[in-house]
Formats: structure tokens, C-alpha cells, sequence
């Protein structure tokens, strides 16, 4: 369970996020908006990449303010552009990268990296430099990087926006497929329609938290 | 690209520690340049493309390792005949090809992963000192990472001040590109903050 106690965050002078007060049980949830109104600021504060400037957050009753390094561990985080996230030039070192830092036995590492990689059809890949994968492998290699922690939740902050179509399609059949708590960060409204409940963030607020259909409508709404 | 020569392989070198494989290169870098005599160094050349053909790579692995110094031996070669004699200036090329050579053939059948350990392993002793091994292992793997990326954003940068009609500003070039890998930096602290990296 999430939960956001009356959080707000200030950067310098400007409010990013004001007063938020959430519990987020289910297992799919979309997070729309528009750019800058605070959504990404919101999913940062999961694990601790973004510390409240007043109230609290809890996972599973950790504040990952305070126990950053625990949170981490339960809270997988893939970005926008994979390129920022794949750290080692060979594919297979990078998702070591993250199991050597959990201090796992050799074994076990080499285990959970064939496991991953046959999961998104990437085992080929596996000496492969990262850099000379396709934009949607890269995509795929950067949410195996995090799935290979075997996080409790993983947060995607707009996982498809740099993808084409048929790339799209394969990284929202792997969300689809997750046993982990999702939550999505999105401008790809269809990517969150079937999810269980959708929160529009406009201005810092909660403007909108409701199933997908309805906050999807609301949202066509007040952009439009 | 850098980042992108090991090949897979099950060959003796490949199955080698990467530490003594390192230290077979600092001996030959010093070895070749203490032996005054073409003949001798070129039967070393000779040595590492006997290598080459162990470690299973065909002569076209070997020819590419070649071509991108091929220029820079022939302008060492042509100044040493002009200074010297065609004995100094083979001499000379061969020296720089035969380390070079070894070099490569290291990176082809060593994982960086596998060198960055042995790195760290050599760095240990220096943990009292301040110095954190895992730290600058990471650093090391991350400048090969980020070269060929580096390398794609000054593409587009240049793409799009061309067609600007930019094309021969460097300051249109430089800003953007510092601009964007400084940005770029911060994502990537994330990025490592996040995957538990303290």
C-alpha cells in the first residue's frame, strides 16, 4: 500500500504539488496531466529521487525520505528515454549492475539475467552492445533492468513516448503482463484505459481520481 | 566503436582472467620498445595475428583492427624514412601496430565487465586511502557507455543547426550539446539512484 499524507513540494517559490492526501492499493494506476503540472514531481517521491517538502509518503509503511536505499529495492523506476538508464555498454553487464548492488551470488545473477532476457525475447542480445539496440530493446532492456530486482512496484514515468507503434505495443504488453503494482505516468492516454484507476494531477492538485473511462473524459475535457 | 568490441568466443583467450591478460599487454607495450630490431618486433606482430587466428577471429576482425591506423603508421613510416631509414621507420610502425593490435585483441575477448572487476580487485588496496574501487569502476563503465550516446545527441545537434542553416557555428554546436549532456547527467544519477547504485 501507498500512501501520500498531505504532501507538498516546493521548488524554490513555486508550489509543485499541494496538500496531496492518496492511498493507492490496486494493482494498475495511471497518472495523467499536463507537462508540468507536477506527475512525474509525484512519482519521484516513491522512491526517494524527490523528498517532500512538507507531509510524508509511505510504501508499505517505509517513508522513502528516510529509508531511501530499503524503498529502492521494493520500487523499480523505468524513465522516459532508456538511454539515460542502460549503464554499462553490454547488455548483460547492465543488468548485473543492479544485482551486484543487492550483492546476490554469481549463480543467482547469471540466473535472473537469462531469465529476464527470454522474457522479452532479448536472449540473443545478450553480449550484445546496448547501444546498438533498437529504441524498443533498449526500452525493453531498461524495464528488465528493473524487473530483474524483482521490485514489489514499478513506476513508469512515460514509458512510450519516445517509441513507434509496433515498439509501443510490445513495452504495454510487458506492463500488461507484470505481476508488480504498476503505476504510469503518461501522455498515452490508451496505455492507462484499461488500468484500474487513473488520477489527473493538474496545477499540484488531485484533479480527477476515478476509473479510467471517466478521469480519461474529464481530462479530454480541461484540455481541450 | 569502443563500447561495442568484445566478441564472443570460447577460445584460450577468451577464457582467460582479464588481470593477467592486462598485464600480458603492459609487458609487451614495454617488451617492444626495449627490443631495438624490426625483425624482431615484426616476428611479435606476427606472434599477435597468430593470435588473432587462435582466438578464432577471420582476417576480416584482424584488417579492421588494421585500417583505422593505417594513415597514422604510413605518416610515422614516411617521417622516419625522411629523418632516418626504412629500418627505423618499420621499426616504428610495427611497435605501434603490435600494440595496438594486442590491445584490441584483449578488448575482443575480454567482457568490460570482467576488466572492470579485475580493476576494482587492483584498486582494493587502495580503499584506506579514500579511494572506493566500485565508484570508479562505475565511472569508467559509464564513459564507454555514454560515448556512442554522447556521439548520437552531437549528431542530432548538428542535424538540426544545419538545417537552420547553423551549420558552421561551433557555439550553435557546443551549447546545445553541454546543455543536453548536463541534463542528460542528472537523468542518469537518477537512473543509478534509483536501481539501488549508493
Amino acid at each position: 500500500m501507498i500512501r501520500f499524507e498531505n504532501v507538498s513540494v516546493q521548488f524554490d517559490q513555486r508550489r509543485v504539488l499541494e496538500n496531496i492526501d492518496l492511498a493507492l492499493g490496486e494493482k494498475r494506476i495511471g497518472i495523467i496531466g499536463a507537462n508540468g503540472s507536477g506527475k512525474s514531481t509525484l512519482v519521484r517521491l516513491l522512491n526517494g529521487l524527490q523528498t517532500a517538502t512538507s507531509g510524508r509518503v509511505l510504501v508499505d509503511d517505509l517513508d522513502p525520505a528516510k529509508d531511501g536505499r530499503k524503498v529502492r529495492r521494493h520500487v523499480g523506476f523505468v524513465f522516459q528515454n532508456p538511454d539515460n538508464q542502460i549503464v554499462y555498454p553490454v547488455v548483460e553487464e547492465d543488468l548485473a549492475f543492479g544485482l551486484k548492488a543487492l550483492k546476490l551470488p554469481r549463480d543467482e545473477i547469471n540466473h535472473r539475467i537469462d531469465e529476464i532476457l527470454a522474457r522479452y525475447d532479448l536472449l540473443d542480445f545478450k553480449t550484445h552492445p546496448s547501444h546498438l539496440l533498437s529504441g524498443g530493446q533498449k526500452q525493453l532492456l531498461a524495464i528488465s533492468g528493473v524487473l530483474v530486482m524483482a521490485p514489489r512496484y514499478v513506476v513508469f514515468d512515460e514509458p512510450t513516448t519516445l517509441l513507434d507503434l509496433r515498439n509501443r505495443n510490445r513495452v504495454e504488453r510487458a506492463i500488461a503482463d507484470l505481476d508488480q503494482t504498476v503505476i504510469t505516468v503518461s501522455h498515452d492516454l490508451d496505455l492507462i484505459a484499461e488500468y484500474d484507476r487513473v488520477l489527473v494531477i493538474e496545477n499540484g492538485r488531485i484533479a480527477v481520481d476515478d476509473r479510467p473511462a471517466v478521469a480519461i473524459a474529464r481530462y479530454r475535457e480541461m484540455m481541450a | 566503436m569502443i563500447a561495442g568490441l568484445y566478441i564472443d568466443g570460447n577460445s584460450v583467450l577468451h577464457r582467460a582472467q582479464a588481470g593477467p591478460k592486462i598485464l600480458a599487454m603492459v609487458a609487451l607495450g614495454t617488451g617492444v620498445f626495449m627490443v631495438p630490431d624490426w625483425p624482431v618486433v615484426s616476428l611479435v606482430l606476427a606472434s599477435v595475428i597468430a593470435l588473432y587466428r587462435l582466438s578464432g577471429f577471420g582476417w576480416r576482425v584482424i584488417i579492421a583492427q588494421i585500417r583505422p591506423m593505417a594513415w597514422l603508421l604510413a605518416i610515422f613510416f614516411a617521417v622516419q624514412l625522411w629523418l632516418n631509414d626504412w629500418q627505423a621507420g618499420l621499426l616504428v610502425i610495427t611497435r605501434i601496430a603490435a600494440i595496438v593490435m594486442f590491445a584490441s585483441l584483449i578488448t575482443l575477448t575480454t567482457k568490460t565487465s570482467d576488466m572492470l572487476a579485475s580493476l576494482e580487485r587492483a584498486l582494493r588496496p587502495l580503499k584506506p586511502l579514500g579511494v572506493n574501487p566500485e565508484k570508479v569502476s562505475l565511472a569508467i563503465s559509464m564513459v564507454l557507455r555514454f560515448i556512442p550516446v554522447i556521439a548520437t545527441v552531437a549528431s542530432e545537434i548538428r542535424d538540426a543547426q544545419r538545417a537552420r542553416g547553423l551549420d558552421r557555428s561551433i557555439l550553435a554546436m557546443i551549447v546545445p550539446l553541454i546543455i543536453r549532456t548536463l541534463k542528460m547527467a542528472d537523468d542518469v544519477a537518477d537512473a543509478i539512484e534509483a536501481r539501488s547504485f549508493d
